[in-house]
C-alpha cells in the first residue's frame, strides 16, 4: 500500500507516483508481525496442549495482573466475590499498554512465580485496538507465560480478540469477567457437591444397615428362634400321650379284674349255702363238720343246726 | 503447622469413599469406618470454605521486597 501523489508525464503518457509512505499489502505491519510470531511460536510448541497446566478447582488465592485502575479489576473482583464471598485476590498492577508494558508484565509473572504468591494467575486487559493490545503479542510475554509454573488464565480484549498471550496461556477466557468465573469456583455449587457426597455416604450406610436388618430378620424367622419351645412342647405332648396310654392300660386292667371279681362273687353267691338257708332249709353240723347223711349220726349225738338267722344245738333221740 | 487440606485431593477422596461405600461388598464395621472418614473429610472441606476470609489486596513492589496492602 502506497501513500503519495500521482502525476502524468504528458509527452510519453506515463503515470508517475511520488511515494510518501509504503506498507505491505494486507492487514498492516502489526498484523504481519503478529502472524509471523504466532507461526514461529506455534512451531516452537508454545501453544501445545500437552504443556497446558490444570487450573486448580479450589484456588486459595488468585493473582490478577492488570491495571489497578479501570473496569477490568472491578469486573474481576465483582464476579469473584459473587461466586465466592470469601475469595482471596492479590492484584499485582501492571501497565497493559504502551512502551515497556510487556517488560512489566513479564516481571510480574516472574514475581508471582518466584514467591509462589498465588495458586492461579489471571492476566487481563479490556478491549482495544491491535496496537493497544500489542504488549500481549510480544514474544517475551509469550515466553514468560509459557515458563510460568503457576497456571495462567488470559483474558485480553473482547471476545473476538485473540492475542499471542491467549494462545500460550493455560486457559483463554473471552473476557476478564469470564476469567474470574473460570478461576473462582461457585461456592454454592461446591457446597452442593459436598452435600451430595454427604447424602451418598448416608444413603449407602442406611442401605447397608437395612440389608443387615433383613438378613437378621430372615434368620429370626427360623423356627428355632421363633418358637424355641415348640420342640420341647412336642416332647411334652409325647410324654402326655404315653402317660395316658399307661393310665389307660392300668385302668383297663383294673376294670377287667373288677368285672372278673364281680362275676366270681356272683357265682360264689349263687353257690353259697346261705341262700339255701334263706329258703327255709337248715344245715346240720356235727363237731364243726357238715352232716350230709343220716348214717353219720347216732343217738345222743350233739348237733348244731344252722338257720338263716342263727344256730341251735340239738341232741339226737 | 497443620498440613493444609488440598481441596482437589479431598474431593477425589470423597468420590473414592462414596464409590467404595456404594459397592456394598464391605462389612458393616468397614462401612461405618469409611462413612465416618467421608463425613469428616466433607466437613473439613465445608469448614475450609466457610472459614476462608474475603481479602482483596494489592501487591506493591519496592525493589526486591513485595508488600501486601488492602486494595479496597
Amino acid at each position: 500500500m502506497i501513500l503519495g501523489t500521482v502525476s502524468v508525464f504528458e509527452r510519453d503518457g506515463i503515470y508517475q507516483i511520488y511515494c510518501k509512505a509504503m506498507q505491505e499489502d494486507g492487514m498492516g505491519s502489526l498484523y504481519t508481525a503478529y502472524e509471523e510470531l504466532k507461526n514461529k511460536l506455534e512451531k516452537e510448541g508454545l501453544f501445545d496442549v500437552k504443556y497446558k497446566k490444570q487450573i486448580p478447582k479450589m484456588p486459595r488465592c488468585i493473582g490478577v495482573l492488570t491495571s489497578n485502575t479501570g473496569s477490568v479489576i472491578r469486573d474481576i473482583i465483582n464476579v469473584s466475590t459473587r461466586r465466592n464471598p470469601n475469595c482471596y485476590i492479590k492484584l499485582l498492577p501492571v501497565p497493559v499498554q504502551g512502551k515497556g508494558a510487556a517488560e512489566k508484565i513479564v516481571e510480574a509473572i516472574e514475581i508471582m512465580n518466584k514467591n509462589k504468591l498465588v495458586d492461579v494467575i489471571i492476566l487481563a486487559r479490556g478491549g482495544g485496538s491491535l496496537e493497544d493490545l500489542w504488549p500481549f503479542n510480544e514474544e517475551i510475554v509469550a515466553h514468560a507465560i509459557f515458563n510460568s509454573e503457576l497456571p495462567i488464565i488470559s483474558a485480553v480484549g473482547h471476545e473476538t480478540d485473540f492475542t499471542i498471550a491467549d494462545f500460550v496461556a493455560d486457559l483463554r477466557a473471552p473476557t476478564p469477567s469470564a476469567a474470574a468465573e473460570l478461576a473462582v469456583p461457585n461456592i454454592a455449587d461446591i457446597m452442593l457437591e459436598l452435600e451430595k457426597y454427604n447424602n451418598r455416604f448416608k444413603n449407602s450406610l442406611k442401605k447397608k444397615i437395612e440389608l443387615m436388618r433383613l438378613r437378621y430378620e430372615k434368620c429370626m424367622t427360623n423356627r428355632v428362634f421363633k418358637e424355641p419351645l415348640q420342640k420341647i412342647n412336642e416332647r411334652y405332648i409325647l410324654i402326655d400321650m404315653k402317660v395316658k396310654q399307661i393310665q389307660n392300660s392300668i385302668n383297663n386292667k383294673l376294670k377287667d379284674n373288677k368285672t372278673q371279681m364281680v362275676e366270681l362273687i356272683t357265682k360264689l353267691d349263687t353257690l353259697s349255702p346261705l341262700k339255701t338257708l334263706a329258703r327255709g332249709y337248715c344245715l346240720t353240723e356235727k363237731y364243726g363238720r357238715i352232716v350230709n347223711s343220716v348214717t353219720k349220726i347216732k343217738k345222743d349225738d350233739e348237733l348244731e343246726l344252722r338257720f338263716k338267722d342263727g344256730s341251735a344245738n340239738v341232741k339226737v333221740i | 503447622m497443620k498440613k493444609e487440606l488440598n481441596f482437589e485431593d479431598a474431593m477425589k477422596k470423597l468420590e473414592e469413599i462414596a464409590t467404595e461405600l456404594e459397592k456394598n461388598d464391605l462389612d458393616l464395621d468397614t462401612s461405618v469406618t469409611k462413612f465416618e472418614e467421608g463425613m469428616k473429610l466433607s466437613k473439613e472441606c465445608s469448614k475450609m470454605l466457610e472459614e476462608a476470609e474475603k481479602k482483596i489486596s494489592i501487591l506493591i513492589k519496592d525493589g526486591d521486597t513485595i508488600t501486601e496492602e488492602d486494595f479496597e
